[in-house]
This record gives structure tokens, sequence and C-alpha cells, in this order.
């Protein structure tokens, strides 16, 4: 669905000093290889800065790259603009592809010409995401009326009207409040695994990516620091794991070999301990520990992804991540 | 289907305009006037003189009114450029990318103004008047010529409107060159050119092809002289003259999008 190979995009940036201008060449993307197979889920994080946008703009057709190969569906988004225009939907969260003074659904109607959607699948695709996203109520609102989160439920909607094989989006959730980011996840997750829509989507909050993407690259400094199923990234990033012990009678933390007692709270009822995910499973060191005290409750906590990603920005040798 | 996709989207432009009726009435009055302001002008200059260049009130006010009308239709769909600036610093212009059609139309059809058509309603009555009140000898051929400089102009100044406003893809405050060259050529179109001095004559008539919208077309109208020498047939060449302009227009601006898909913003 998208290749990407040694992608590199360089802006000069005017800096000013006094009245003479001088031009600095700052690299956004430096060198980004990677692919997407159709069907996929693909989170795409890293800071501020970091080269996120610049490449869904190459990637959309939007920019031009300076160097380097992309071909999304087939075809090379910058000198195929229009083509993939019509193959693919982009949803930037932060700003509108709606006519903002007409009702929603007119909007949804301008985009049905445009994509010259037949009026069968229109009905029916917008059927579907009326229904899905709750916006039965919305469709007669002028869009600068519309909240945050329901605009944002509109312009995907516009997106997909023209059932595209490929749907990028900048931070969708930016902004919203947790119920509507919630909504929208359930509802990417279900076009994702029913109608098989590749997903590439950025964003900082990282609930996004466990609960849509298999699949996460961190990308810093116009590079890709990592890439690979969540799960793996952490294994590899945080070889600890935490079991959480709550007891039945205050007591010390049980000692079990190859785990290390963290600390203990609530006058050494609970107990955080922590052990190594490639020498002991969960499963064995539970086992061992209900031998020597008696447990009320337990659970086993995983690294939060936010550790993850801040571990492999630190990683990078040479890199500041004072940002 | 593809060319019903425009009128579509013109159409909704004027659905949102009419969401905003009160301040859309004062607008077309305000337009209306600020056509009259330059036919006020033109008059009061006719009660000291008699003729301007060699032309009579009626004659000057003829070409002031094919001038406008053709503006005022540049405007209707061009004028949006100047909004080019917002555009391209909000990011709306990537939106504009983002579509499987031409960045171009989509900007001319996204925000039509119908309180222009103040202006063009104007000048069409300063038309019919001034037609009415000068010597033409008609036939079927000047009919034709009639209805078409207007609409000729329209396509000029459209064309000297564009690549006035691709700079700003460079410069991103660049309107302010773009307006001049844009409304300073209509305050030009609307005199007879000879009253200018030769160097601004030559660029406002052959390198922005200004004299092509009212002057030349009214020469031919009224089966004048040039005084300044060329032939009686350029006055019909307008169209043509037309379409090269929008043909040198979509070039630059084909140039200008290429480049801001170069730089980013």
């Amino acid at each position: 669905m998208i290749e990407v190979r040694e992608l590199r995009r360089e802006f000069k940036v005017a800096t000013s000093k006094g009245l003479r201008r001088n031009y600095k060449t700052v690299t956004a993307v430096d060198g980004v290889t990677f692919g997407v197979q159709a069907g996929e889920a693909v989170g795409y994080v890293g800071p501020n800065g970091a080269g996120k946008s610049t490449t869904i703009k190459m990637l959309t057709g939007i920019l031009v790259p300076t160097s380097g190969d992309i071909k999304v569906n087939g075809v090379d988004p910058s000198k195929q603009r229009r083509d993939l225009a019509k193959r693919i939907g982009v949803v930037f969260g932060q700003r509108s592809q709606l006519w903002w003074d007409l009702p929603l659904k007119d909007s949804f109607d301008l985009l049905r010409s445009i994509y010259r959607v037949s009026a069968e699948d229109y009905r029916r695709r917008l059927d579907e995401c009326v229904e899905l996203l709750g916006l039965q109520e919305l469709l007669i609102t002028p869009v600068r009326q519309l909240s945050l989160g329901q605009r944002m439920r509109g312009e995907i909607t516009a997106a997909l009207l023209h059932a595209p094989e490929l749907l990028v989006l900048d931070e969708p959730t930016i902004g919203l409040d947790l119920e509507s980011k919630e909504r929208l996840r359930e509802f990417l997750a279900d076009i994702n695994t029913r109608r098989g829509t590749t997903l590439l989507l950025t964003t900082h909050d990282l609930d996004d990516i466990e609960r849509l993407c298999p699949r996460l690259m961190v990308i810093d400094h116009g590079r890709v620091l990592a890439d690979g199923p969540l799960e793996e990234l952490r294994a590899e990033v945080t070889p600890d794991r935490e079991l959480v012990i709550d007891l039945r009678e205050p007591g010390p933390a049980p000692d079990v070999p190859g785990v290390t007692a963290v600390r203990s709270e609530a006058s050494g009822l609970r107990h955080h301990l922590t052990f190594r995910r490639a020498e002991t499973t969960a499963a064995q060191l539970i086992t061992r520990v209900v031998q020597q005290v008696e447990v009320h409750d337990l659970a086993v906590v995983e690294p939060e992804i936010d550790d993850v990603i801040r571990k492999l920005y630190q990683r990078q040798p040479g890199l500041n991540i004072d940002r | 289907m593809a060319e019903f996709i425009y009128p579509k989207l013109i159409g909704a432009r004027l659905r949102s305009q009419l969401s905003y009726r009160a301040s859309f009435a004062m607008d077309f009055v305000t337009q209306v006037l600020a056509q009259g302001y330059e036919l006020i002008v033109i008059l009061i200059l006719f009660t000291q003189i008699n003729a301007l260049g060699g032309f009579s009130k009626n004659e000057v006010l003829l070409m002031y009114a094919f001038a406008g009308a053709a503006f005022g239709v540049a405007d209707l769909f061009a004028g949006q450029l100047d909004n080019l600036p917002t555009y391209i610093r909000t990011g709306s212009f990537d939106v504009l990318l983002m579509r499987p059609l031409g960045t171009l139309p989509q900007i001319m059809c996204s925000d039509i103004r119908l309180r222009r058509i103040g202006r063009i309603t104007g000048a069409l009555a300063v038309m019919i008047y001034a037609l009415t009140h000068v010597e033409i000898a008609w036939t079927p051929a000047k009919v034709v010529l009639t209805i078409v400089t207007p609409l000729a102009g329209a396509v000029i100044y459209s064309a000297v409107w564009v690549v006035a406003c691709s700079i700003c893809f460079w410069i991103v405050e660049g309107r302010e060159f773009a307006n001049a060259v844009t409304y300073g050529s209509n305050a030009f179109t609307s005199y007879p050119i000879n009253v200018y001095s030769r160097p601004l004559r030559w660029l406002m008539a052959f390198i922005v092809p200004g004299a092509f919208v009212a002057y030349y077309p009214s020469l031919a109208l009224l089966g004048k002289q040039d005084p300044l020498g060329l032939p009686g047939w350029v006055g019909w060449t307008s169209p043509l003259v037309a379409a090269l302009a929008a043909v040198v227009a979509g070039f630059v601006w084909r140039f200008a999008v290429r480049h801001y898909r170069g730089t980013g913003s």
C-alpha cells in the first residue's frame, strides 16, 4: 500500500538578523524507509517537529520530496496527485475540509460530486457513517456550529465517502474529550478490521496507538527510531515487567529469586515487584509468590507506552531530548 | 460529470452567503457605489474639458463601462485570489491539494461574492447609456463584439490577477503588489490609453494586455482610427489576446504551485 525509500525533505528557513536575511537548511525528514501492507493500522509517533506531518504531506502528494522514492497505491504522489487523491482519504485534525457555513450534509453532497461517487454508494456509505458515528442529528447543522468532536466525526465521514483504500489521519484526536476520542477509536478500529481500510495515523495520544495500531513507528529528528509491533518494542526497550500484589495482612515482600521488590505501600499491604520478562513468566512467578504469602489480589502491569517511547528517544546516542 | 462540480461549488458558496443576509445587502450597495465613484470622476472631468485624448465624454464612458463590466466579472471569480495569503498561511491550501481537482478552479469557486454583482450591474447600466449615446454604425459583427468584449476582458483581467497573485507563493504578504497590478490595471483601462505616457502605455497595454479590455474594442466599435497608429483589426483580437493570457496565466500558476509544493509553507 505504501512504500517509502530513503525519503528526505529539506526546508529553507529564514533567519533574520537585523536587516539581513540568511537562510539555513533544515532537514525535516532525513532518510526514512518503510512499507505498509494493505489492511495494516500503523501509528506514526514522535515529538513536535520530528517530521511526522512532513512525511504525511509527502505521502499525500501535497509536498514534493527533496529526494527518495514514494509509492502509495502504486503511484508517485507528487506526480499523480489527483489520481491518488481519488483513492486515499486524508484527515487533518487541525484543518477542516468541510464548508464552514453550510449544513454538514451539504459538505457531504459536494464531496460526493467532487469524488464522483454514485448515488447508491454514497447513500450506503453515508448511512453507515451516520449510524456508527451518531451524526443523524447533526446533518442539518452548519459546520461552524459543531463542537470539535462533532466536527471531527464529520471530517472522518467526509474522508470515507469515496471508500478510500488508505486513510491517513494527522492527529485525529487532538483536542477531543475522552468520550469523543473513544468513539472515534472504536469507529476507526471497525473500518480497519471490517472493511480492511489501511490506516496510518500520527498522534500525541498514545492511547490511540494502544487501542488502534498493532504496529508503531517512532520518528525523531527526521529518522525512524523504531518500527514494529507495540509488544515487541515494549519487550525490547523495557525488559522489566511489574507485579503488584496486595496481601491479606501487612508483611514483608516475598523473597523470590529473580525478583526485585521496588517499593511497598499501605504499611506493607501492597508490594511492587519487578522481574525480567526474558527470564520468568508471570505464571511461574505468581505460583512462587502465593506459596510464600497470602495474596488478596494481584496485577501484572506493563510499562506505559509513554515510557516505552521515552526510552526509545533516550536510547539514541547523541540525541537531545529536552523538547 | 466533472463539469458539474464547479457550479455546485459555486452554489454552495452562494448558500453560505445567504446565511448572512443583512451584510450581503449592505455589501451589494457598497459595490454599486464603489463603481459609481469612478463614474463621478469622469463626469466631473468632462465639465472642464470637451474631449479626452480625442474622445468625447460618452466614448470615454463606453470604455469605462467595458472595463468596469469586465473587471466586475473577473472580480467575481479571480477576486478570491486575494485570499490566497490566508490559504497559504492557515494551511487551507493543503486541503485544496488533497482533492482530485485543480487548485485554481477550486479557489475561484470557493468564495464567489454575489455582492460583486453590484459592480457589474452599475457598469452594465453605464454601458447601455453609452452605447445609445455614441455614434456606432451597427453591423451583426459589432453586436457580437459588444457582447464578447466584456467577457474577453474578464478573462484578461482574471489572467492578470492569477499571475499577480502567484507572487504570494514566494512572498506570503505579496498581496499589496498583486492588488496594485489588478486594481491598478482596472483604473488604467477605464480611460483611452493615448492619454498616458509612452512607457506606462507600453507596460499596461501590451505586457499587461489592459488595452485589449476596453480601448481597442471600443475603437473598432466606434470605427475610429487608433491615434497611436495600430491598424483597425486590432480591436477584434481581444478574444485571442484573452486566450493567450489565460494560457500564460495557467503556466505561471502551475509553476507557482510547484514551487509551493517544493518549498512548503
